[in-house]
């Protein structure tokens, strides 16, 4: 019988099996050395913050005493200005990409704005800062308000939201569009009626990560003239506002040692709320997909 | 004998002159001159790459909305030229339903909701007679036993060939008088095939029903006219039982007893 | 036919069915040629073996059944490919008959041998001929699907009628005038008349062949619709 029909293990020839477990091993050393990483660092964040941790920290207002120090301004203004970005994103977003995707196949105009879109994702943040500072604080005369910080967010975002949005449409089939135009649907109806809904897993996902970046984008509200001290609430959109990473950095920059806890308190807090929204995004995508695959 | 062409018979369905289509520069269609017969079946055969499908794509106009695709010539339906400039192929649509190779009912509906699409997309749904339009369509698409008891459940969870009559249905709840089929049985098993031909054998009573097949066998169990087509020309069309017993084209009988390629 | 099916195995298949019927023809053919022999010569032997070879053509038949019945259920013939078995089916029937039309005469010629000969059978054997090369000229112009020879073999059948009535004739004169021949002549007579009824059958197949090389159907030509009322 010809060698090349030998089933059978060679002699001490398992290494095949040996290299494979090698190959996962070395994976997963490299999915976990990160997390590892990113835990300790909470960790320790949590440890040197939890003295100040609490909820007269939440809700007391910035004082010159790191004690009394509060970041309750700086965290109602994050989440103002999430509620706004989003509110400015994605509607725009969603509909450049249904724009794009959609109708804008055939034209020039379209081809055109897609190369920009992904040239826009990775301009430096500070650039979109003073985008805002010019267009929305000064020409458009927002002031240094909520409403222009938010619109500055949202152009940040835009490109995230666009592209995400984008993916998810494309998940649908074609053969879904052309059956219902086959109905006798015009391309509207396709798209808000069907299409839309069941693209709306992937583009709920997109938009709430896409926002949940905002949420530690320092640099452009600096320019924007977010505040550092903020002793009250925004009570409108057009209203000076604080922020959550502006608060920190000025923690952060204090010679007060006690002030580094409550950045450290301030950054739980932070990462605390990302982990809210990120946590959510899943929930929701969660959900919607179940209802997709409901009763098989 | 009366001859097919005389005034005693009734007019044609579709009356097809001249038809051409393009994808971009490229000449699919070579000038298609037809008549469909009403109320009946039409079978279009060919080899692959030979134009069926984008022939009846031009039927209801679905042709065109493939970038850079365009087409020219008459399609006259009950007399009047689907692509004059006064025409609106969405509502050419509705006349003219179409049913596609894989099945594909929508995934987020229901299985009452997926009947009622095509109406609830185009806005022409009547609350008070949705359930009868549900279980009319059911019952013309032979459907309405097996899920009468699980309308409210996903389309998804039945099987290949219950999910084809329920595509069926969802075309047929629109109303349309002309039924268009794309290869409607290529990816169902033969038991599945044999009940969707039966189903087409019960509807050609009610609609004209035009299909895309490349089964010759199908094309001859199913239909009452055939044209068989190659490379963008019709070669032949007539009676199904003179096309498949006596093709009058060298090119037919060669198609038909396996001689080509 | 000058195209050859893609698939291969398909042509292999049609073409047992011609070899088959060829093989079917072939011996049918010298049925007939001996049948008549046996008459003339009074050879009993050859009349009995003649009568035992007739198993082959029934086997014949059986086989070309079979394979035409698979071909039909595994090939879907269509057109020209559909016409040739299902004539092939026809004509199987139409040999198996001539065959034991053959037999028939063989049985008649044993009986007639123990007699001495009633007059000059030259007549019959003449129409024999004729029938011989009707059946040769049929299945020929069936395997080549050449509907000008089968033409000619449906000619030939006026001809075969023509020489029947004449021996009918003269046999009926000589039983009239000699009564003790009456019981050869009518045996004789039914020889003759077999052989006109084998060359029916050999214009039967002619008669499939134009069709199926035509498309045509010349089958019962004048007789497809009631006759007109009489008187």
């Amino acid at each position: 019988m010809s060698d090349k029909w030998n089933i059978k293990h060679a002699a001490g020839q398992r290494s095949y099996a040996l290299r494979e477990k090698l190959f996962v091993a070395l994976c997963l050393f490299a999915v976990l050395l990160p997390v590892l990483m990113l835990f300790t660092l909470f960790g320790r964040l949590l440890l040197d913050g939890l003295p100040r941790l609490g909820w007269d920290f939440i809700t007391s207002y910035p004082s010159r005493k790191a004690a009394s120090a509060g970041i309750l301004p700086a965290a109602v203004g994050t989440l103002y200005l999430i509620l706004l970005t989003a509110l400015i994103a994605l509607p725009l977003g969603v509909g450049a990409a249904v724009y794009l995707e959609e109708y804008g196949k055939r034209s020039k105009l379209a081809t055109i704005i897609e190369i920009n879109i992904s040239n826009l994702a990775g301009v430096p943040s500070i650039i979109y800062g003073l985008l805002g500072l010019g267009l929305f604080v000064r020409a458009l005369g927002m002031g240094r308000s909520l409403l222009a910080g938010a619109s500055t967010l949202a152009l940040l975002v835009l490109p995230v939201v666009v592209v995400s949005t984008r993916e998810a449409l494309r998940t649908v089939p074609m053969a879904t569009r052309e059956t219902c135009l086959a109905l006798g649907a015009t391309r509207w109806q396709t798209i808000k009626q069907v299409v839309l809904p069941q693209a709306l897993p992937g583009v709920m996902t997109g938009s709430i990560l896409a926002v949940s970046r905002a949420l530690g984008e320092t640099a452009p509200l600096v320019v924007v003239g977010a505040l550092s001290y903020v002793p009250f609430l925004p009570d409108s959109v057009f209203a000076q506002f604080g922020a959550l990473p502006i608060q920190i950095f000025n923690w952060v920059s204090r010679p007060q040692a006690a002030f580094l806890v409550n950045a450290a308190a301030g950054i739980v807090v932070l990462l605390m709320m990302m982990l809210v929204l990120n946590l959510a995004a899943i929930i929701v995508r969660d959900r919607m997909q179940r209802k997709l695959a409901r009763a098989h | 004998m009366t001859d097919p062409n005389s005034s005693m018979s009734p007019p044609p369905k579709y009356s097809i002159r001249g038809l051409k289509a393009w994808f971009g520069s490229h000449e699919v269609l070579h000038g298609v001159d037809i008549d469909i017969p009403a109320k009946g079946v039409t079978a279009i055969i060919g080899p692959s790459g030979c134009g069926k499908s984008t022939f009846i794509r031009c039927l209801n106009r679905m042709h065109e909305l493939v970038a850079s695709a365009r087409a020219d010539g008459r399609v006259d339906l009950d007399g009047e030229d689907v692509y004059a400039s006064d025409v609106d192929p969405v509502l050419l649509r509705r006349r003219v339903g179409m049913v596609f190779q894989k099945p594909n009912p929508f995934p987020t509906m229901s299985i009452r909701d997926n009947v009622l699409a095509g109406k609830h997309l185009t806005h022409t749904n009547k609350k008070e007679t949705a359930d009868k339009t549900v279980e009319a369509a059911l019952r013309q698409a032979a459907l309405w036993d097996e899920v009468k008891d699980r309308l409210d459940l996903s389309g998804s969870g039945l099987s290949g060939g219950q999910q084809q009559r329920l595509c069926i249905a969802r075309t047929l709840a629109v109303e349309p008088d002309v039924l268009l089929m794309d290869e409607p049985c290529s990816a169902l098993d033969p038991i599945a095939t044999a009940r969707i031909e039966d189903l087409i054998h019960e509807l050609k009573e009610r609609y004209t029903i035009v299909i895309v097949t490349h089964s010759m066998q199908q094309a001859a169990r199913v239909s009452d006219q055939t044209a068989f087509f190659l490379q963008g020309d019709l070669i032949e069309a007539g009676p199904t039982n003179t096309i498949f017993t006596k093709p009058k084209d060298t090119r037919t009988e060669d198609y038909i007893t396996g001689k080509f390629g | 036919m000058t195209r050859v099916h893609t698939d291969r195995e398909y042509d292999n298949q049609l073409r047992q069915v011609r070899d088959k019927l060829l093989l079917m023809a072939g011996h049918v053919e010298a049925m007939i040629a001996s049948a008549v022999k046996a008459l003339v010569e009074r050879d009993v032997s050859l009349a009995r073996r003649t009568i035992d070879n007739d198993h082959k053509v029934n086997q014949f038949e059986v086989d070309t059944d079979e394979l035409c019945l698979v071909i039909l259920a595994k090939r879907q013939p269509m057109a020209s490919d559909l016409r040739f078995i299902t004539l092939a089916l026809k004509m199987v029937t139409d040999l198996e008959r001539i065959g034991d039309l053959a037999v028939n005469i063989c049985e008649r010629a044993m009986d007639l041998a123990s007699a001495p000969p009633i007059r000059n059978d030259d007549d019959i054997v003449h129409i024999a001929d004729l029938v011989q090369s009707m059946v040769r000229d049929s299945i020929d112009s069936f395997v080549h699907a050449d509907d000008e020879k089968a033409q000619k073999v449906i000619d030939r059948d006026s001809e075969v009628d023509d020489r029947y009535h004449e021996v009918f004739r003269d046999l009926l004169q000589l039983m009239a005038q000699e009564p003790t021949t009456i019981e050869r002549g009518i045996h004789l007579q039914s020889v003759a008349k077999w052989l006109e009824r084998m060359a029916d059958h050999a214009t039967n197949i002619a008669e499939q062949v134009i069709f199926m090389v035509k498309g045509k159907d010349i089958r019962h030509v004048g007789h497809l619709s009631a006759p007109p009322p009489r008187g």
